[in-house]
C-alpha cells in the first residue's frame, strides 16, 4: 500500500523561471535591506545590534535567493491531457492540484513586469471553486499561450456550468 | 400561473416608504438619544451633523422607491436600480440557487419582506446578490415560488442546463402549477432544544453590542458612568474584593449574562423553526420569533451536509446541521446563516434529520471514521505543544535577560496541559470514510466539523505537504468544490490514502498520475534526488 503514489507531471518549466524566481525573491529582500540600512544611518543608537541584524538579513536573504529557485525548479511540473491538468509545485510546502477539463471554467495568462522582463508568463486555470485554481507559473510564452489555447479549446467542448 | 411571459417592472412595496424612515432613526437611536440628554445646552454642531446624515439617509433611502423595479422572464430575473448610476442586475433564472425571505419586526407589521436571491457567483463580491427590501409579504412568497418552482426541472440535469442563454436557450420552460407539488416536513422545533441555546454563545456577540451602545450612548451624550449612583457603588464594592475575588465575581456575572442572552437569541433565531421538503425538489427553511427568516435551498445544488459540534455544545451532546450547497458560502455576509438547517439540537436528532435530507442510510451521518494514526496524532502533538514550549522558552529568556513580566512565562507554563488537551482532541477528532458516494471528513476540536461530500460534487483535488509532512510521511488531502466552504481537507493521511480516496472519488481522474512504484522510504518528488527534504544546494 505504501508504494502507491503519484508521478510527477511530465513537463518541467522553462529554465529561466530560477532567474525570475531569484530576481522576484531579490526584489523583496533589497526592501528589507534598503529599509534597514536607512535605519542604520538615520541615528545613531545600539550600532551594534542594528549591524548585527542586517547582516543576519543579508545571509537569510542570500540562502534564500540561492537556495530557493533551485529547488522549486526541481519541484515545478506541469502536465495537461484531455481529462486534466495536474500540477506540482511549492519548495518548502509541495503540493499536487489536479482538476479535470470537464471542470475548468476560465483559463487565464498573465505577465508580471518582472516575468516580462524575463519573457515568462503564467498560466491560472480556475474552476467554480474558490479553493481549486491551479497555477503554473514560469513557463516562456510560446508555451503558455498554447497551453491556454488547448485548454481554452478543451473547455469550450464541455456543457453544463462546472459546478 | 405561467412563467414563461414576460411581466412587467414591478416595483417595491409602497409601505417601504413608512419603514425605511424608522429603520434609519432606530439605527441612529444612539446619536440622537445622546442629542436628547445632551440637550443643546452643551453646544457644539456634533449631535447636528448625526441628524443631518440621518435626514440624508431617509431622503436617499425613499428614493429608493422610485428606482428600484424589478421582473422575471421566461429566462431571467432582472433589477433595475440606483439615482444617479443606473444598473441592471440580470441573472439567469438556472443559476437561482436560493431564495431568502427575511421579516424584521417592522416588515411583519406591515405585512412586507425582504426577498435576497442567491446566485452561483459566490467567487464575485457583491455584484451577484439580488436583494429587494421590501415587497408585500404575499407578493414575496409568490416570488419565491417563481423564482425556484417555475419549472418540472425541464433543463434536464444538472450538467445539461444551457450556461448561456445566448447560445441556444433552452425551450421555455412549461410551467407547472407549484401548488401541484407537496410538503413533508423533516423537522421541527422542540421546546426541549431551548436547553442548548446556553451553550451556543451566541451571548458573546449580544454582550459585545450592549457594551457598545452603551459606550457610544455614554460617548454622544457627554454622559460619565462613573457619576450614575448605581454603577458608582457597583464599582466601588467591586473594587474593595481580593483580586480573585475580583475574578471570580466577573466570570460569574459574565457567565450568567453570556448564558441568558444566548438562550435568549437562541428564542429569537430559532422560534417556529420548520424544515420542510417540497416536491418540486426544494428544502425550505422556516424560522424565527420576531424577525422570521424562510431560506429556500434548492435541493439538486445540495452536495453534502456538515455537522458541527463547538466545543460546549459537544460536551452536552449537541450539535448543529449546515447545508453544504452549490452557491452558498458558509458564514459570508448577507448569506450568514442561510445554510443552517437545524439549529443546536440534539446530536442523535441532528443524525436523523441528516438521513431524511440526504436520504441515505444512517452510515453516511454516524458511521465509524478511518482513524488517522499515530503519526498524524504525534503531529498534533508537536504542532500544539511546539507553540507553546516556544513561547515560553523565548519569555523565558526575555525574562532573564531584559525585564519581561514573569507572568508571560508562568502563562505559557500553565497553559501546556490545556494544549495537550486539545492536542489529544483534535487528534481523536480526525477521521475520514467513503460511505455511499460520499467522502467523510471530520476534524476540529473547539469546533468538530464532520463533513459527508457528494463525489458529484467534487471539483478537483490538492494534495500538499509541509517540509515537516514530508519527515512523518502525511499528507494534507483537499477535495475542492463549489459549495460551502470551497474545499474540505482530510488533514494528515498517508499519501496512499489520499490517492485511494481521490481516487474512489473522481474515478479514473488519477489513474495515469499514479504510480505503483517500488517501495521507498518516502514519495518520490521530483527528479532530482529523491529526498527533498535535504536537497543538495548550490549545485
Amino acid at each position: 500500500m505504501e508504494t502507491t503514489t503519484l508521478r510527477p507531471p511530465q513537463h518541467r518549466v522553462s529554465p529561466i523561471a530560477r532567474w525570475y524566481w531569484a530576481a522576484h525573491a531579490a526584489v523583496g529582500w533589497l526592501i528589507l535591506v534598503a529599509v534597514q540600512v536607512v535605519w542604520l544611518i538615520a541615528d545613531g543608537d545600539d550600532i551594534p545590534l542594528r549591524v548585527a541584524g542586517l547582516v543576519a538579513t543579508v545571509v537569510l536573504a542570500t540562502a534564500h535567493v540561492v537556495v530557493m529557485p533551485v529547488w522549486r525548479y526541481r519541484v515545478h511540473r506541469w502536465e495537461a491531457t484531455p481529462e486534466a491538468v495536474y500540477t506540482q509545485s511549492g519548495w518548502f510546502k509541495q503540493e499536487w492540484r489536479i482538476a479535470p477539463v470537464s471542470r475548468i471554467q476560465t483559463v487565464d495568462s498573465a505577465r508580471g513586469p518582472l516575468e516580462q522582463l524575463f519573457r515568462l508568463a503564467n498560466v491560472t486555470v480556475t474552476t467554480a471553486s474558490a479553493a481549486g485554481p491551479v497555477r503554473i507559473s514560469g513557463l516562456d510564452r510560446e508555451t503558455a499561450q498554447r497551453l491556454v489555447d488547448e485548454l481554452t479549446a478543451k473547455a469550450q467542448a464541455t456543457a453544463g456550468d462546472a459546478t | 400561473m405561467t412563467t414563461a411571459t414576460v411581466t412587467d417592472w414591478r416595483r417595491l412595496s409602497v409601505r417601504m416608504l413608512v419603514i425605511h424612515p424608522i429603520q434609519e432613526v432606530v439605527r441612529a437611536a444612539p446619536a440622537l438619544l445622546g442629542l436628547l440628554v445632551a440637550g443643546s445646552s452643551s453646544g457644539g454642531h456634533g449631535p447636528l451633523w448625526s441628524l443631518v446624515g440621518v435626514a440624508v439617509t431617509v431622503l436617499l433611502g425613499t428614493m429608493r422607491w422610485f428606482t428600484t423595479t424589478y421582473r422575471i422572464t421566461p429566462e431571467h430575473v432582472q433589477v433595475r436600480k440606483g439615482l444617479l448610476h443606473r444598473k441592471v442586475l440580470t441573472v439567469p433564472l438556472d443559476r437561482v440557487r436560493t431564495v431568502d425571505v427575511t421579516s424584521n419586526i417592522l416588515h411583519r407589521v406591515l405585512g412586507l419582506a425582504r426577498v435576497e436571491v442567491g446566485t452561483g457567483r459566490s467567487d464575485r463580491k457583491g455584484g451577484g446578490e439580488l436583494k429587494l427590501d421590501a415587497l408585500a409579504a404575499a407578493e414575496a412568497a409568490h416570488l419565491r415560488v417563481e423564482l425556484l418552482h417555475r419549472e418540472n426541472r425541464t433543463a434536464a440535469p444538472a450538467e445539461g442546463t444551457a450556461v448561456d442563454p445566448a447560445t441556444g436557450a433552452p425551450a421555455a420552460p412549461v410551467a407547472v402549477p407549484w401548488q401541484a407539488g407537496v410538503e413533508t416536513e423533516l423537522a421541527a422545533l422542540r421546546p426541549g432544544w431551548i436547553r442548548f441555546g446556553p451553550f451556543t454563545l451566541s451571548g458573546l456577540i449580544t454582550v459585545g453590542i450592549i457594551a457598545g451602545f452603551v459606550s457610544r450612548l455614554a460617548s454622544e451624550g457627554n454622559v460619565n458612568l462613573g457619576q450614575i449612583t448605581p454603577v458608582k457603588s457597583t464599582l466601588g464594592w467591586f473594587g474593595s474584593l481580593s483580586l480573585p475575588l475580583e475574578i471570580a465575581t466577573a466570570v460569574v456575572v459574565l457567565t450568567v449574562f453570556v448564558a441568558i442572552a444566548s438562550t435568549l437569541g437562541y428564542v429569537l433565531a430559532f422560534w417556529g423553526f420548520r424544515l420542510t421538503r417540497h416536491s418540486s425538489g426544494t428544502l425550505h427553511v422556516n424560522r424565527g420569533l420576531i424577525t422570521t427568516r424562510a431560506t429556500t435551498i434548492e435541493e439538486r445544488r445540495l452536495r453534502g451536509l456538515e455537522f458541527s459540534e463547538p466545543l460546549l455544545l459537544r460536551a452536552v451532546r449537541g450539535a448543529r446541521l449546515i447545508a453544504v450547497t452549490t452557491g452558498l458560502r458558509v458564514g459570508q455576509g448577507a448569506q450568514r446563516g442561510g445554510s443552517m438547517l437545524l439549529p443546536p439540537a440534539p446530536r442523535r436528532e441532528a443524525e436523523s434529520v441528516a438521513v431524511r435530507v440526504l436520504g441515505g442510510d444512517a452510515v453516511t451521518v454516524s458511521g465509524p471514521l478511518t482513524p488517522h494514526g499515530p503519526a498524524a496524532r504525534r503531529r498534533r502533538f508537536t504542532r500544539a505543544l511546539g507553540v507553546v514550549v516556544s513561547w515560553t522558552v523565548v519569555c523565558l529568556a526575555l525574562w532573564e535577560w531584559s525585564d519581561l513580566p514573569a507572568w508571560t512565562w508562568v502563562a505559557g507554563l500553565a497553559l501546556l496541559p490545556v494544549t495537550a488537551l486539545i492536542a489529544a482532541d483534535r487528534y481523536r477528532s480526525l477521521g475520514h470514510a467513503l460511505v455511499a458516494g460520499h467522502l467523510i471528513t471530520r476534524w476540529g476540536s473547539l469546533v468538530r466539523r464532520r463533513v459527508a461530500l457528494e463525489y458529484d460534487g467534487i471539483i478537483g483535488w490538492n494534495i500538499e505537504r509541509s517540509f515537516f509532512q514530508r519527515r512523518a510521511g502525511l499528507v494534507t488531502l483537499t477535495a475542492t468544490t463549489a459549495a460551502g466552504r470551497q474545499g474540505y481537507r482530510v488533514q494528515d493521511v498517508t499519501l496512499a490514502e489520499a490517492i485511494r480516496l481521490a481516487s474512489a472519488g473522481s474515478p479514473g481522474l488519477l489513474d495515469p498520475f499514479v504510480s505503483e512504484g517500488t517501495p521507498r522510504p518516502e514519495p518520490h518528488v521530483s527528479g532530482g534526488p529523491p529526498d527533498l527534504a535535504r536537497p543538495v544546494v548550490s549545485g
